[in-house]
């Protein structure tokens, strides 16, 4: 049996993606949070943050879906998940779908209330100011879009990146510019959003990194899915992967 | 103009194939994002500015009639006629009655939206009348035959190159061995050419920024001068505005201002900000006998009272699809309409039919990066979204993505079944994929994998190697 | 139904359930009180600074700046500009009382144009009715005294504006134009000039004097 403690308790909403595609970023969340001095469960109740129904314009879908995460996580003292987009989905957009309704409005309110991105979690919850683990070398950062203009998520991975030993930070131009990934956008207009990946995998590249980090996996499967037909050398990894020292496994796309 | 937003993903493809397109919108960052950041950070007011811009234009659009009525009763105080007009052809039909009553043959215009909106220059020509647009952008695609692709900076996919050949061709009048290699000596020769059209014309047209209630005055902001010389110097004035274009008072006009030129060029105040109220006093030496107001509905009565109503704030500064990653990739053409970039996504439908629009609003990756730059705080990327509401409960949208995303939101609201078809699905495309680490080729992925490789899942998913973790934990602990 | 009645209705079927007396009260109070905005504190100054950064940022926007002592120097800086440019010795002006009374004989070969212009003038003189030192924006109201066309159609627009008259920000301007013209009521023309015509149209590169002036020459008096 788990031994209660005072710790806070939280939720990690693991997000689909990383729960198909790239568990180790589950564990590096869970190995971050813990470090922050939490409790981490994962709830099993819990699907996809239903982001691709709100943003098809689906809010029949999107609020079940929403009633389903809100039910399995509203017991927990903190909710953080890997990514700046369901983060925002559940912290931002929750509440705008309920809006209006008497039953959920207010439960969706406190809900969100308790939402936090991972990255900003450790650093403006837990006032997180360095990690432990060892330097990766030349990295990049890109700023996912939601993360960045809904959650303010900037200054947080620098500075926690910036702790660590023998890691070199290289800005590529624009890292605020969106890489065109935008959830089914990518397969709905596959042409505008290679376009707008062309245009990011070039900073990256010019940028001289050996390797890409970013908050949100969507993104990064973008992004290293088109370095990786390009060929290019640079490797992409979740910044907290790195942050938590996790780095054995290939990175995504694996390697050459 | 035909309407070709239906062909977006069409349009879009010939636009990324256009290497003379491709180069000019490379113009764009250095032309507008940069400028416009260094005046924003020059003013520590500017969020504050913002705020007030918007509520300014929110209470002036929650009080549109009454200050309509009172900006109406000024005109009309000031000599000037107010001509109402609910449709694009109504508001045609003023202009051409306006024409011919008076035996007008040339008219000039200033650069403006709404005329682009009611395709007027079209309908003037077909009717005998000669229509010279004068701003040097606006002259440059109508010598082109084309329609603006930005809504400040219409010729912006247009090359110098492009520009030299499009003079050559059409002022006979050029030697051949006139230079006109460089912007300055192509402007030196708009710049000539249309100074006597000024004198010629009969009538000068102009649209308005804003339209002042307290003065009955319309503002109009440019930086070529060429708006007022279209409005001084022929003998009648018209001017074309959409009813959301009002603001209470000047002090209200004053503020809004401040952010429009920011945000649309860079400048802390565009070169010109012109306010024109009724025609000449009787002493004046220059200016118009006549000043003719044309206020123009067209559609943007039915989006009060709407989640579309914020869209009514928009003040036209190009902002939004300045910093666009979609706009800059295509171009304004693919859009298919008058409207471009964010703010075109959300008005075009709202103009012309969900049923012709309904690919606009759906070709935002919603970066938001359009409405933290908007000066009147729209929120273009929500809007987009309702404009996906509306399509999905009328089943516009594609069967495949409508039967697809059910399927998934099958699974995604049964937990236990998402975890079971998950638990099933992964282990078999992770082992499939485990050599390499990534797919080049998948069935049903295509449109991923069609420019990108797709990354493969681990063998396991997140959750089957926590449950076995806990298992083993609590195995251990007991 | 007329057109416009029928846009006014449907205005007010969009804003349906709105209390029509409330909104009225509403709408009489903005326009009759003006509320004021936000005012940038760039502009903020005392009368010394703001004169200074009236010159300093119409240079900024690429006009040339001259200051003077009083009015009676304007004829012999109206002739330097023009010597030192190389242009013919002629100037058109209005009949604004400011700037006909001057000593202009005292300038020999200088030839004063009275009235508007009609695009055969290589520059033009007005007096601007204020200035706005946030922006460096001249303020010229149109009139026998200053008429409009001497703004756009001359190459070289020089602008006498007083001391005086330049304004922190564009709202006590506006404020100055109530006084002037009456509460509600405004000249033919207002223009707010900030630097001389410009284009950007041909792959975003700026290049001065578009249509109007190539060259704004300000004049600050006292």
């Amino acid at each position: 049996m788990t031994v209660a403690s005072d710790k806070p308790k939280v939720g990690l909403f693991v997000t689909c993606l990383v729960d198909l595609f790239r568990p180790v970023v589950g564990f590096a969340a869970v190995k971050l949070i813990e470090e922050a001095g939490c409790e981490v469960d994962v709830p099993m109740a819990q699907t996809c943050c239903g982001q691709p129904a709100y943003n098809s314009g689906d809010r029949h879908d999107a609020r079940m879906i929403a009633q389903n995460t809100i039910r399995a996580f509203e017991n927990f003292d903190y909710v953080v998940a890997p990514s700046g987009s369901c983060a925002g989905m559940l912290k931002k957009h929750y509440p705008a779908l309920f809006k209006g309704d008497a039953r959920w409005e207010e439960r969706a309110k406190v809900f969100a209330g308790k939402v936090h991105e991972l990255v900003s979690f450790l650093a403006d919850v837990r006032g997180m100011d360095r990690v432990t683990a060892a330097g990766a070398g030349s990295v990049t950062y890109h700023d996912s879009c939601s993360g960045l203009r809904e959650l303010g998520i900037k200054a947080q991975p620098r500075a926690l990146l910036a702790s660590m030993d023998g890691i070199e930070l290289r800005e590529m131009r624009d890292p605020d510019v969106c890489c065109g990934f935008g959830g089914t956008f990518c397969v709905k207009y596959p042409d505008v959003s290679n376009a707008i990946v062309e245009t990011k995998t070039k900073a990256i590249s010019d940028s001289g990194a050996e390797l890409l980090l970013a908050g949100d996996l969507g993104c990064l499967m973008n992004m290293a899915g088109k370095l990786k037909r390009q060929g290019s050398p640079v490797e992409a990894r979740h910044v907290a992967e790195v942050l938590a020292g996790l780095t054995d496994a290939a990175p995504i796309g694996g390697r050459d | 103009m035909q309407i070709t937003s239906p062909d977006f993903k069409q349009n879009a493809r010939h636009a990324l194939d256009d290497v003379q397109l491709q180069k000019a919108l490379g113009n764009v960052r250095a032309g507008f994002i940069d400028k416009r950041q260094k005046a924003v950070d020059a003013l520590p007011e500017f969020e504050a500015l913002r705020d007030n811009a918007r509520d300014i234009k929110n209470h002036a659009l929650e009080n549109l009639d009454l200050y309509l009525e009172a900006y109406e009763q000024k005109v009309t105080a000031s000599g000037g006629q107010v001509h109402w007009a609910e449709t694009a052809a109504d508001a045609r039909s003023i202009v051409l009655d306006i024409c011919r009553t008076r035996g007008a043959r040339t008219v000039t215009k200033g650069k403006s939206m709404i005329t682009e909106e009611i395709e007027l220059n079209d309908f003037l020509d077909a009717a005998g009348i000669v229509p010279v647009e004068t701003d040097l952008g606006e002259y440059i695609i109508q010598l082109r035959g084309e329609h603006p692709s930005h809504i400040i900076a219409p010729a912006v996919h247009v090359n110098q190159d492009q520009v030299e050949a499009d003079f050559r061709r059409v002022h006979t009048h050029l030697a051949p061995d006139r230079d006109l290699t460089a912007p300055e000596t192509l402007l030196d020769e708009a710049r000539q050419v249309l100074r006597a059209k000024y004198f010629e014309a009969d009538i000068g047209i102009t649209g308005a920024n804003f339209l002042v209630a307290e003065t009955g005055s319309s503002i109009i902001v440019t930086n070529e001068g060429n708006g007022d010389l279209t409005q001084i110097l022929p003998r009648i004035h018209i001017v074309i505005a959409s009813i959301e274009k009002i603001v209470p008072t000047l002090d209200d006009a004053a503020q809004i201002l401040r952010v429009l030129a920011r945000s649309a060029t860079g400048q802390d105040m565009s070169v010109y900000t012109t306010l024109s109220t009724g025609p000449r006093r009787p002493d004046d030496p220059d200016g118009p006998d006549e000043y003719h107001v044309i206020l123009l509905d067209n559609g943007r009565s039915a989006m009060l009272g709407t989640e579309f109503q914020d869209m009514l704030r928009c003040i036209r500064c190009g902002a939004c699809m300045n910093h666009c990653p979609v706009y800059h990739s295509i171009g304004g053409h693919a859009y298919g309409w008058v409207y471009p970039g964010p703010m075109g996504a959300v008005l075009t439908p709202a103009l012309i039919g969900v049923d012709k629009g309904g690919h606009l609003p759906n070709a935002s990756t919603f970066c938001g990066r359009c409405e933290s730059v908007c000066p009147m705080k729209i929120p273009l990327p929500k809007m987009m979204r309702h404009w996906r509401e509306k399509e999905f409960e009328r089943g516009l949208n594609p069967a495949t993505q409508r039967y697809g995303l059910k399927a998934w939101a099958f699974f995604a609201r049964r937990p236990w079944l998402y975890r079971l078809a998950t638990s099933i699905a992964i282990p078999v495309l992770g082992t499939a994929g485990k050599a390499k680490g990534r797919f080049s080729w998948l069935p049903f992925a295509g449109g991923w994998t069609k420019h990108r490789e797709l990354p493969a899942p681990e063998t396991r998913t997140f959750r089957q190697q926590w449950s076995q973790r806990e298992a083993l934990k609590q195995g251990g602990a007991a | 139904m007329t057109p416009r009645d029928a846009i006014l209705g449907k205005i007010r079927g969009g804003l349906s359930g709105a209390d029509d007396a409330a909104r009225r009260a509403a709408v009489e109070a903005r326009l009759s009180t003006v509320p004021k905005g936000v005012i940038p504190a760039r502009g903020q100054l005392d009368d010394v600074s703001r004169v200074d950064l009236f010159c300093a940022m119409v240079e900024k926007v690429t006009c040339s700046v001259a200051r003077v002592r009083s009015h009676d120097h304007v004829p012999q800086a109206v002739s330097d500009y023009l010597r030192a440019r190389n242009l013919p010795h002629a100037i058109r002006v209005g009949e604004d009382r400011r700037l006909k009374t001057l000593p202009w004989d005292d300038i020999k070969t200088l030839e004063v144009r009275r009235g508007a212009s009609d695009g055969r003038d290589e520059a033009g003189l007005s007096h601007a009715m204020a200035g706005v030192a946030e922006t460096g924006t001249l303020v010229l109201s149109s009139g026998p005294d200053n008429p409009t066309t001497i703004n756009f159609l001359p190459e070289h627009h020089l602008v006498v504006v007083d001391a005086r008259d330049i304004a922190g920000d564009l709202e006590t301007v506006m404020a100055k134009v109530r006084n002037a013209f009456g509460k509600g009521k405004m000249p033919r023309t207002l223009n707010l000039i900030t630097g001389p015509s410009r284009s950007g149209d041909i792959e975003q590169k700026i290049i001065l004097g578009a249509h109007g002036p190539r060259a704004v020459h300000v004049i600050v008096v006292g």
